[in-house]
């Protein structure tokens, strides 16, 4: 049966294969989203010494892990309302526009040593350009719903998503001068030697810049202005009901997903091991790299997501644009100049 | 064969985005067909292995020119039957410059022999471990490098201009000082005046 399975598997040819891939990361995609919605809840009751959603079981088992489900089904019966005076075409457009870029990115995003459905080698520049594109369904459907409250999130997050994409483009320099190169699969492969050959140690400050422009990317807590409920009321948002509103957030949970696997790509070392090359574990399975340790580092990353939202104040929005253009670009110009002298000297990951 | 059906699915939706452009009467129509033109033109020079140049294209024009460009589209409130008014005068302007465009086109591809491209067999199938993204890197800092810094200044003296431009000193300009922002104390801001509580009459 497993054979039979496995040369159906070889007989396919390469696009054969590469559909079934996508088809499959898709769906565990979307199926990791609505655990992401439950575990989010769940970690910020528990922060804030509360429960969390803990009435809808699966069988009378697990309380609250039906809840995504349910809440999948509600929104599914939800009518969609359009405003009246808003553009159709585009209001409907817009939550598509933005949900594209966040599934297609997964292409060159290499999962385990195996698996990766385009080895591209400019997959850096077309991952930068693909969550630059993501900006389009928020301008779009902030014009489009005809509302002032609606325009100005749209206005405010498109500002910050451009402001914060060059501190992000300016650490990926980083990545790429140790590195010496835009393919993913390079990039992983070039950090291999354990825990303390990944990028984060040498290029600690380029880390922290990217994952704090990745929060305010995806518009999350403390930068989520764009909908800053307490002034203008949801954003860009407001008006959409229904399943056109839970593909909205289905993209902002797959970008935050999708953040938190490039930081462990970038910087720690994707699916490689930490325990590579150590005297004992390294001989056992946990020294092998598999998708096991990219699948902990994404929900690493995604842990301190919630946490920064269950801990962080808003920001106010000139203090965001200034912590953009103010201190992240400068600290990453920095550590690229840092970078050439270690290069130079032949320091680090310039070593070998 | 699947590479030429491709190309004529994308150079048709690039022509009609073009038109697009020119034709829709809603500026942020407009725009956004432009944005569907990048994307098309990306998709097409990805057909000739060009992925640098393609994702290039997306990141820059699509990611960010556009963005921008949409965002004032959408400020402006322009009244478009207005502005169409006397749109024809110009029109032999417009011809002149789409003669030349044609002409400088037709004299690279079909007059100069095409830079050593034969236009009528298209391109040939690249070796499979040919990297687009390399073989540029290698030319732009080897052979241009002269050029490329020199447009790299070039750049930069325009971004200095442009923040020049607009941080001169004019009337009624507002800065923030961030330091004075942070010194500031509540007792400077707010003053609390005692009062005696009254007797009740």
């Amino acid at each position: 049966m497993l054979q039979t399975l496995s040369t159906a598997w070889f007989s396919l040819p390469d696009y054969g294969r590469a559909t079934v891939w996508i088809l499959v990361i898709t769906v565990a995609l979307i199926i990791s989203v609505a655990l992401l919605t439950l575990v989010e809840r769940k970690v910020i009751g528990w922060m804030q010494l509360r429960r969390g959603p803990n009435r809808v079981t699966i069988f009378g088992l697990f309380p609250g892990l039906g809840q995504p489900f349910a809440d999948v089904v509600k929104l599914l019966m939800k009518e969609v309302i359009i405003p009246a005076r808003a553009n159709k075409f585009l209001f409907r457009l817009a939550p598509m526009i933005t949900l594209i870029p966040a599934f297609a990115a997964w292409a060159v995003i290499p999962l385990s040593p195996e698996v990766v459905v385009s080895k591209a080698d400019a997959g850096l520049l077309y991952l930068l350009s693909l969550t630059s594109m993501g900006v389009y369904g928020v301008i779009i459907a902030g014009w489009a719903t005809n509302s002032k409250y609606a325009f100005l999130g749209a206005m405010r997050s498109a500002a910050q998503m451009v402001a914060y994409e060059i501190a992000m483009g300016f650490a990926l320099v980083g990545v790429l001068m140790a590195t010496r190169s835009m393919n993913l699969g390079t990039i992983v492969l070039s950090q291999s030697g354990g825990i303390g050959a990944w990028n984060w140690f040498w290029l600690f400050p380029l880390f922290v810049v990217y994952f704090i422009s990745g929060v305010a990317e995806t518009n999350r807590a403390p930068f989520d202005v764009a909908e800053g409920e307490s002034e203008i009321v949801a954003g860009f948002h407001v008006e959409y009901s229904g399943m056109a509103f839970a593909l909205f957030f289905l993209a902002e949970y797959a970008n935050m997903i999708l953040i938190a696997a490039l930081t462990a790509v970038f910087f720690f070392g994707g699916w490689l091991s930490p325990f590579q090359g150590y005297p004992v574990i390294g001989d056992t399975f946990l020294g092998a790299p598999s998708f096991l340790w990219l699948g902990i580092k994404i929900s690493v990353g995604l842990f301190m997501f919630l946490w920064f939202r269950a801990t962080f104040p808003r920001y106010r929005y000139d203090q965001i644009m200034r912590l953009g253009w103010k201190a992240l670009i400068p600290v990453t110009l920095v550590w690229i100049g840092v970078e050439m002298v270690l290069s130079v000297y032949k320091i680090g990951p310039w070593s070998h | 064969m699947l590479i030429e059906v491709l190309f004529y699915v994308f150079g048709t939706i690039l022509v009609a985005a073009a038109l697009g452009v020119i034709v829709s009467r809603n500026p942020v129509y407009s725009a956004l067909s432009l944005v569907l033109c990048f994307v098309t033109s990306a998709a097409i020079w990805l057909l000739v292995e060009a992925e640098f140049l393609a994702v290039v294209l997306v990141l820059v024009y699509v990611g960010a020119v556009m963005v921008l460009f949409l965002f004032v589209v959408m400020m402006l409130d322009v009244n478009l039957e207005q502005l169409r008014e006397g749109f024809t005068r110009f029109a032999w302007l417009g011809w002149l410059t789409a003669l030349a465009v044609i002409v400088e086109i037709v004299g690279v591809v079909w007059a100069r022999g095409g830079l050593g491209i034969d236009a009528s067999k298209g391109g040939s199938a690249l070796p499979a471990d040919y990297s687009n993204t390399l073989e540029l890197g290698r030319v732009m800092y080897t052979k241009y490098v002269y050029p490329f810094e020199l447009a790299a200044v070039l750049l930069l003296v325009a971004i200095v201009a442009a923040i020049a431009l607009t941080m001169r000193k004019r009337p009624g300009h507002k800065v923030q000082d961030i330091s004075k922002q942070v010194a500031v104390n509540a007792r400077d801001r707010v003053r609390i005046v005692k009062m005696e509580s009254e007797k009740r009459s």
